[in-house]
């Protein structure tokens, strides 16, 4: 058979095809167990492009939100108006409760002489996409690394913590919200101050992992940031305990309360923002320049290093 | 022996380009942050509507690269691993091509199963990979949720394949 005749063979369509299917699998799985440290440059750019494209699609959305907000409002407007009139009962009574700790606070505090916190530097981005499927919920909102955006900065709602942020281009940054299967955050429970992980599963109630408390939790218990580990500052509201019908413990988010289409970007990078960074760092680092050897000293000192002198060169036998 | 006489051609374009194009519209629409009376936008994976047209009209060797292209290209969109999605959307490609024989001639209802069977494939193996790789179990009720949403997109898909059943796609 010579090689015009191998050229003349076509193989069927269907070999082809599969054949094309098993080699591109084959890639595809090279890219799923490989290519994650690969991707970091490539995702940055989709990134800033999608950033852009969802920017454009999202504005007249954002445009027409308060049409879509007075007609959903007009439609609740009864539910609401019950709800409004339990919280307005129970508002009352936290009021009188409110007014007297906050008497008894200022008092300790000037006993004990607690600096409060210093604020932290934040900065306000919209969002502009939105992934909210159970194999990843993130979002990209529109400020970046010009902005002073960085990686591991933690992102609130007006209600309380919404993610953080893992992945940031020029004007795009992506966040990572407290629902993805890939979230693990430190948090504590503000009663027992029991500690736990919140551990995203793609559905809208993270679950509490790794719990660690003394007393039981119980559904309406306050959930906090622990400040565990220094990724997030602590104090930060995340939610209310729920039990769910898995028998589970898991945090219903404050920051399911409204949409997240407008956020606070945390510009937290470590503790020392937050306790001051002059009382960590010294204004002073100490000098590393040492004195002029002297010879002498020095000669002595190798003598001494190699034993010359203590133990002179041995001779023949 | 497979005849072309009196098929009308059908250019790549066509074929896969605009159903490729297509599903990364829909895909980025469907992104958009809105919320109409507290609910949000559904998230189905329109991708698995081409691979299932590609598949039963006719074997071919581009649908499997389209939709790799189309899979990271979610990735990107979504916030997945890269890879992701292209594996799975070439899970369900494959098992439609590997039974295309046996729909054959089926009615519409039988190939919605399929359809519905092929889009569990995707879903699975995307549960088992997070799985893996996160030794979380993502939430079964947002895997349902999604995977329902997506096999109600079956329309779109057998628009697709009644479009070009009867074309020549063998470019």
């Amino acid at each position: 058979m010579s090689l015009r005749d191998l050229g003349d063979i076509k193989p069927p369509i269907a070999w082809l095809a599969a054949g094309s299917l098993i080699a591109v699998m084959a890639g595809a799985l090279l890219l799923v167990f490989a290519g994650h440290k690969a991707s970091g440059d490539l995702r940055r750019d989709a990134d800033e492009a999608a950033g852009s494209a969802g920017g454009l699609l999202a504005a007249p959305v954002r445009a027409g939100s308060g049409a879509f907000g007075a007609v959903s409002d007009y439609i609740a407007a009864g539910a609401q108006n019950r709800h409004l009139r339990s919280d307005l009962a129970a508002a009352l009574s936290w009021r009188d409760e409110t007014l007297t700790l906050r008497a008894e606070n200022a008092r300790l505090r000037a006993l004990v002489g607690v600096r409060t916190v210093p604020p932290l530097p934040m900065i306000a981005a919209d969002t502009v996409l939105d992934s909210r499927g159970p194999f990843s919920n993130s979002r990209l909102v529109d400020a970046g690394a010009d902005q002073g955006v960085a990686e591991g900065n933690p992102v609130l709602s007006d209600h309380g913590l919404v993610g953080r942020i893992t992945g940031v281009s020029a004007d795009v940054s992506r966040v990572l919200l407290l629902t993805d299967v890939d979230s693990r955050t430190p948090v504590m429970i503000a009663r027992t101050n029991g500690r736990a992980i919140l551990t995203g599963d793609g559905g809208p109630n993270p679950a509490l992992s790794f719990l660690r408390t003394h007393d039981a939790p119980q559904a309406g218990d306050r959930v906090l940031t622990s400040g565990d580990g220094g990724v997030l500052p602590r104090g930060l509201a995340v939610g209310s305990v729920v039990k769910e019908a898995d028998g589970v413990w898991r945090v219903a988010l404050d920051s399911d309360a409204e949409p997240i289409d407008f956020v606070r970007i945390l510009l937290f990078r470590d503790f020392s923002q937050v306790s001051g960074g002059g009382d960590l760092t010294p204004s002073q680092p100490p000098s590393t320049a040492t004195d002029t050897p002297e010879a002498p000293p020095l000669a002595a000192a190798a003598n001494v290093a190699t034993g010359a002198e203590a133990k002179p060169k041995a001779s023949g036998p | 022996m497979i005849t072309t006489r009196g098929r009308r051609p059908v250019s790549p374009t066509v074929w896969i380009f605009g159903p490729v194009a297509a599903t990364l519209l829909a895909s980025l629409l469907l992104a958009i942050p809105l919320r109409i009376a507290g609910l949000s936008l559904p998230e189905p994976v329109f991708a698995l509507a081409p691979a299932f047209a590609w598949a039963i009209v006719r074997p071919s060797v581009w649908p499997p690269f389209a939709l790799a292209v189309l899979g990271v290209s979610l990735d990107l969109l979504w916030g997945t691993p890269v890879g992701f999605w292209a594996l799975c959307l070439l899970v369900a490609y494959a098992f439609l091509f590997f039974a295309r024989r046996s729909l054959a001639g089926q009615d519409v209802w039988f190939l919605w199963a399929a359809y519905g069977a092929a889009c569990g494939a995707a879903f699975g193996l995307g549960f088992l990979l997070t799985w893996m790789r996160t030794s979380q179990a993502p939430s079964l009720i947002g895997v349902g949720l999604q995977f329902a949403v997506t096999v109600a997109l079956f329309p779109f898909a057998w628009k697709l394949v009644e479009r070009y059943e009867s074309a020549d796609t063998r470019f």
